[in-house]
C-alpha cells in the first residue's frame, strides 16, 4: 500500500466516509476535514508514520489534499519511541 | 477552606448578530454558526475593560456586604500597556487603597485568579476577581478570528470563610511552548493558529479536568455542572465526550457572547449560579485554556 492510500485510509476513518481518490482534491472543501477532525487526523498521522507534526505546520494549507500530505510525510523524519529523529 | 461568596457579569447592550458580522467579513452567515456555535456577540461601543469590569464587580458586590481586602483583574485587552485595569477598578469601587493586581492572560485568566485568590485569601481576606474583556477590537479584521470574539466581564467573591461554594483543589498548567500559537501583538491583531490551539486544548482540558476532580477525590460522573471557559461549542462537546459525561452537563453560553476570552467563565458561572438551585454537597468544576498556553481546572462544592 502506497503512502498516499495509507493516508487516504486515515481519512476515511476519520471523516467516517469513504476515503478519497482525487490526490488533488481539497480535503476541507470536500467536508473529510476541519478544524476538529484535522487535530485527530494528524494525530494518526503521527502514529501510523512514526513522525511528528509541530504546531507550526499544522496549517490547512498543508494538509488540504492527498498529494499535500503525502509530500509531508515522505519529506518528514521519522522519529523513534523517544521523540527523536 | 476558601469559598465562593458571590458572581457577577455585565455585557454591553449592543448585539451584533452574523449577518451583521458576514456582511462585514465577506462570509456566511450560516458557516459562522456551523463552525462556532455562535449566534450573536456584545461589542462594547464606547466603553473600556475598567468600565466593563466595574459593572461586573458592582453586579457581584451587590449580593454580598463583605469588606474586600485584595482586587484581582484578568484581563488580556487592556487599553495601556501598563498600568493594567486593576488599579483603577478598585478605584471606582470605592476600594482605593487596598492591594489591587492585573493579571495579563487572556481565557485562562480568570481561571487562575480564582485559583490564587483561594490560596491569597487567608492573608487578605474577601478578594474579588474581575475578568474584563474587548475582545471585539483584538480581532476585527480576519475572517476567521473576527467571527468568535465579543466583549465582557465577569466576577466573583472569594472569602477564607464558609459560603455557597466551597473551594475543594485547583490545578493550573503553563507551557510557553503554546507562545506563537495565540498571541496579541503590541500593535494587532490577534494571531491565532486555530490547529494548534484546538489540538492543545482538546488534549490538555480533559487531562487538567481530571487531575482536579482525581486532586479533590471527586469521580466525574458526580458533577453537577462544568463551567469551561467558552471558546468553542465544538470544543467545549468535545471535552465532554473526552470525559465521558453528557455535553449538557457543561453549561453553555457562547451562543449569544462568543468568546469573550477570561471573561467568559465568570460570565457563565454568573448566569448559571442563581438558576442552578444548587444542593449541598453537589460539586462545580471549573475549567479554562488558553494563550501562553494557560490551562487550569478549579473544583468546588455546594455548601
Amino acid at each position: 500500500m502506497t503512502t498516499t492510500q495509507q493516508i487516504a485510509d486515515l481519512v476515511g476513518k476519520i471523516s467516517n466516509r469513504p476515503a478519497p481518490v482525487a490526490e488533488d482534491e481539497s480535503l476541507f472543501e470536500a467536508g473529510y476535514l476541519d478544524s476538529f477532525t484535522l487535530t485527530d487526523f494528524v494525530g494518526q498521522l503521527e502514529r501510523v508514520f512514526s513522525i511528528k507534526v509541530p504546531d507550526a505546520d499544522l496549517t490547512p494549507r498543508r494538509f488540504d489534499t492527498l498529494a499535500r500530505i503525502s509530500a509531508y510525510v515522505e519529506k518528514t523524519p521519522r522519529v523513534n519511541r523517544a521523540g527523536q529523529s | 477552606m476558601p469559598s465562593i461568596l458571590a458572581f457577577g457579569s455585565y455585557v454591553p447592550p449592543r448585539i451584533v448578530g452574523n449577518d451583521e458580522l458576514a456582511a462585514r467579513l465577506g462570509c456566511d452567515a450560516a458557516w459562522i454558526l456551523q463552525v462556532s456555535g455562535i449566534e450573536e456577540r456584545r461589542v462594547a461601543d464606547g466603553e473600556s475593560v475598567v468600565t466593563l469590569g466595574v459593572q461586573a464587580a458592582r453586579a457581584c458586590l451587590g449580593q454580598s456586604s463583605v469588606p474586600v481586602g485584595l482586587v484581582m483583574v484578568s484581563s488580556g485587552t487592556g487599553e495601556r500597556r501598563f498600568p493594567g485595569p486593576a488599579a483603577a477598578i478598585a478605584m471606582q469601587l470605592g476600594l482605593g487603597g487596598i492591594p489591587a493586581i492585573d493579571i495579563p492572560i487572556a481565557s485562562a485568566g480568570s481561571l487562575f485568579a480564582l485559583a490564587l485568590a483561594s490560596s491569597l485569601t487567608s492573608t487578605y481576606g474577601n478578594i474579588l476577581v474581575v475578568a474584563t474583556e474587548k475582545m471585539s477590537g483584538a480581532a476585527s479584521i480576519e475572517r476567521n478570528t473576527a467571527i468568535l470574539f465579543g466583549d465582557g466581564a465577569g466576577a466573583c467573591l472569594v472569602s477564607p470563610g464558609p459560603g455557597p461554594l466551597q473551594i475543594l483543589a485547583s490545578v493550573l498548567h503553563s507551557d510557553g511552548e503554546g507562545t506563537e500559537a495565540l498571541h496579541l501583538p503590541l500593535d494587532g491583531p490577534l494571531q491565532m493558529n486555530g490547529f494548534a490551539v484546538i489540538r492543545h486544548a482538546s488534549g490538555k482540558l480533559p487531562a487538567v479536568i481530571t487531575e482536579a476532580l482525581l486532586k479533590a477525590g471527586i469521580p466525574v460522573s458526580t458533577v453537577r455542572v462544568f463551567l469551561m471557559h467558552q471558546a468553542n461549542q465544538n470544543l467545549i462537546d468535545r471535552v465532554a465526550r473526552a470525559i465521558d459525561v453528557p455535553a449538557a452537563a457543561f453549561y453553555s453560553n457562547i451562543r449569544r457572547y462568543g468568546n469573550t476570552s477570561s471573561a467568559s467563565m465568570l460570565i457563565a458561572a454568573a448566569e448559571w449560579f442563581p438558576e442552578a438551585s444548587l444542593r449541598p454537597g453537589e460539586i462545580v468544576c471549573f475549567a479554562a485554556f488558553g494563550a501562553g498556553f494557560h490551562w487550569g481546572a478549579l473544583v468546588a462544592r455546594a455548601q
